[in-house]
């Protein structure tokens, strides 16, 4: 029961700490990819992968108190800052949901942009596609965001690491 | 005359309910209803379990799909000619609306959350792979499947098209919730749609909304919020979702022991049972079949199997009460543990329930990393989201919107002998 929750509040004991939703959503989204059991569903929206089921089980969290949300002023705009509680400490003992070490990718994860991510994610999105339709892809359904060769190169870069976890 | 200009002789009319009346023009249209793909929507309900609360909502799919066709058909009716707008994307537009919920499955929701299925990959599966709705679209081009797929997916180039049929104030949404009102015999849910599709303005990527219609719009999210608790996430609906949910759980786990013989083989779920579900496979079921398994089950000697298929086919559903995991979540471990000193499996017997389970959601303001808002089009051009205009829309976004239910299957409680101590224990966490 509630194991799907669980699973979230290992993710936020692991990662000690996300700010940023979109950073959230898009970190979720790749260690599902990669093979991690988070069961909630994504589909396709204005910034690339996004899950409402994710919104709303982390609202969910923050209700029930297991999970803390921050609403912080960073640089002239609010950003929220998550984090498990010791309440949610305490659930998450008592669950057992057993899920495997997230940390090596969530690392790697840390030191990138959330615009960096949600190019990972969106090109993710599009993996059955070949490396040359999935670019072209990107830059169809992202044509605002103006990604680069380099950023590309980057992308299939930690794609490859993050397959290889 | 190029397949998708063609016109039928005369205008076909589907009579309905909710829009009076369907208006089908295009040869392209008309054959894709015809298909066995779109026809088998027919067998598969709208609302689910929903029948079990709401009688009267036994709507299906197909009613839906042409509703979402009509509507968009109407919009579009009203954007010839208007900036952003181009005509040559009127046929995938209305191809994309008839045909976004093709590959929904039966009692959708539950089956995908058993088996770890998206609709939205069958859908796919259906438009790209070799079907008779296939046929058709390729009629157009080699490229059209393609280009509808795309839409429904979100990932077409032109997100004015994709906004139609998939936002937040969408063709999709304007019809399920008035027709699942109608349906189900409630008073909310109605809104005046012909004033929100006279404010619609198209935009470079999106559909916005003149500022004059606002309190349309209102009226409309506060129907959505309002279905959302009275239908949606009515507890004798998700009770039955429980069950259903319970019997998939069961008959697999039967299917994959060594000791359980069944006595009517499950061979319709053999390919969900081992996570290799063709596109084939997926068709034959609907929910005409899965009843007729339940039913048959019933006569199963896997008692617990038996008892969950007489329970959902008798609509003898499990009781709730509220329930805090925050709060109680020791007295759910004590509760689970209570429910196996007594004998009863609370694998089957005993669930949590929570709204982030649902499928449909309430209207999100949006922020940076969120979904498209509303966007209201001022009269200097300027665009303004919604619930910073509207007083009503603020007051219902970001409040409270959470719900966790305890389900339990109560008789089986009540036939424990009384000087149980599992049986005091557990009446005393659910209060009896």
């Amino acid at each position: 029961m509630l194991e799907d929750h669980a699973k979230l509040m290992a993710f936020f004991k692991q990662a000690n700490e996300i700010v940023g939703r979109k950073r959230l959503q898009k970190m979720v989204y790749i260690l599902k990819k990669s093979g991690f059991p988070f069961s909630e569903r994504y589909s396709f929206h204005f910034y690339g992968p996004y899950s409402e089921e994710l919104s709303t089980r982390i609202e969910e969290l923050c209700n029930l108190g297991f999970i803390g949300e921050a609403k912080e002023k960073e640089k002239g705009y609010f950003q929220y800052r998550y984090y498990l509680t010791e309440q949610g400490e305490g659930f998450l003992a008592e669950a057992d949901v057993g899920v495997s070490d997230m940390t090596g990718l969530m690392e790697e994860m840390d030191s990138k942009s959330s615009k960096f991510l949600e190019l990972v994610s969106t090109m993710l999105y599009f993996e059955e596609f070949t490396q040359e339709e999935v670019e072209e892809k990107v830059l169809t359904v992202k044509s605002k965001q103006n990604y680069t060769e380099e950023d590309f190169s980057e992308a299939w870069e930690f794609i490859r690491k993050m397959k290889a976890h | 005359m190029a397949y998708q200009d063609e016109k039928l002789d005369e205008e076909k009319v589907f009579k309905d309910p909710v829009h009076r009346y369907i208006h089908v023009r295009d040869r392209i249209i008309w054959d894709l209803v015809s298909t066995a793909e779109f026809q088998r929507l027919r067998r598969i309900k709208q609302l689910g379990t929903t029948f079990y609360t709401f009688h009267g909502a036994e709507h299906s799919r197909f009613n839906h799909s042409l509703g979402v066709y009509e509507i968009v058909r109407r919009i579009l009716e009203n954007f010839k000619g208007q900036t952003y707008w181009d005509e040559e994307e009127r046929i995938l537009c209305l191809c994309a609306a008839l045909l976004h919920d093709l590959g929904h499955g039966p009692y959708s929701h539950s089956f995908e959350k058993v088996f770890d299925l998206d609709h939205e990959d069958f859908t796919r599966a259906i438009i790209l792979g070799d079907t008779e709705v296939n046929q058709i679209l390729r009629k157009v081009s080699d490229q059209f499947p393609q280009d509808v797929a795309d839409v429904i997916h979100k990932t077409y180039s032109n997100k004015l098209v994709v906004s139609l049929i998939s936002s937040q104030i969408d063709a999709d949404r304007m019809d399920y919730l008035q027709r699942d009102a109608y349906f189900t015999g409630v008073s909310y849910g109605h809104f005046d749609m012909e004033r929100i599709l006279r404010v619609m303005r198209p935009k470079e990527d999106q559909v916005v909304i003149k500022e004059s219609g606002m309190h349309a719009v209102e009226d409309y999210i506060m129907s959505r919020y309002q279905m959302y608790w009275q239908v949606y996430f009515h507890p004798v609906t998700r009770s039955a979702e429980v069950i259903l949910s319970k019997i998939l759980h069961r008959a697999r786990d039967l299917f994959f022991s060594s000791d359980y013989a069944f006595e009517f083989e499950p061979k319709h779920f053999e390919s969900f049972f081992h996570k290799d579900v063709s596109l084939k496979d997926y068709l034959k079921l609907d929910e005409n079949v899965v009843m007729y398994y339940f039913h048959t089950w019933q006569e199963e000697s896997d008692e617990i199997l038996a008892d969950l298929c007489r329970r959902f086919i008798n609509r003898d559903l499990f009781k709730y009460i509220e329930f805090n995991p925050g709060t109680q979540y020791r007295e759910l471990m004590d509760l689970k543990e209570s429910f196996i000193e007594a004998g009863i499996d609370p694998s089957y017997y005993l669930e949590m329930d929570s709204s982030s389970d649902l499928p449909y959601d309430f209207y999100r303001p949006g922020e940076e990393e969120e979904r498209l808002p509303i966007h209201l089009q001022l009269p200097s051009g300027e665009l303004k989201e919604l619930s910073r205009q509207s007083e009503i829309v603020e007051a219902i976004s970001g409040k409270k919107r959470t719900d966790h239910k305890l389900y339990y299957a109560k008789d089986l409680i009540h036939e424990l002998p009384d000087d149980s101590k599992a049986k005091q224990r557990i009446l005393e966490i659910l209060k009896g």
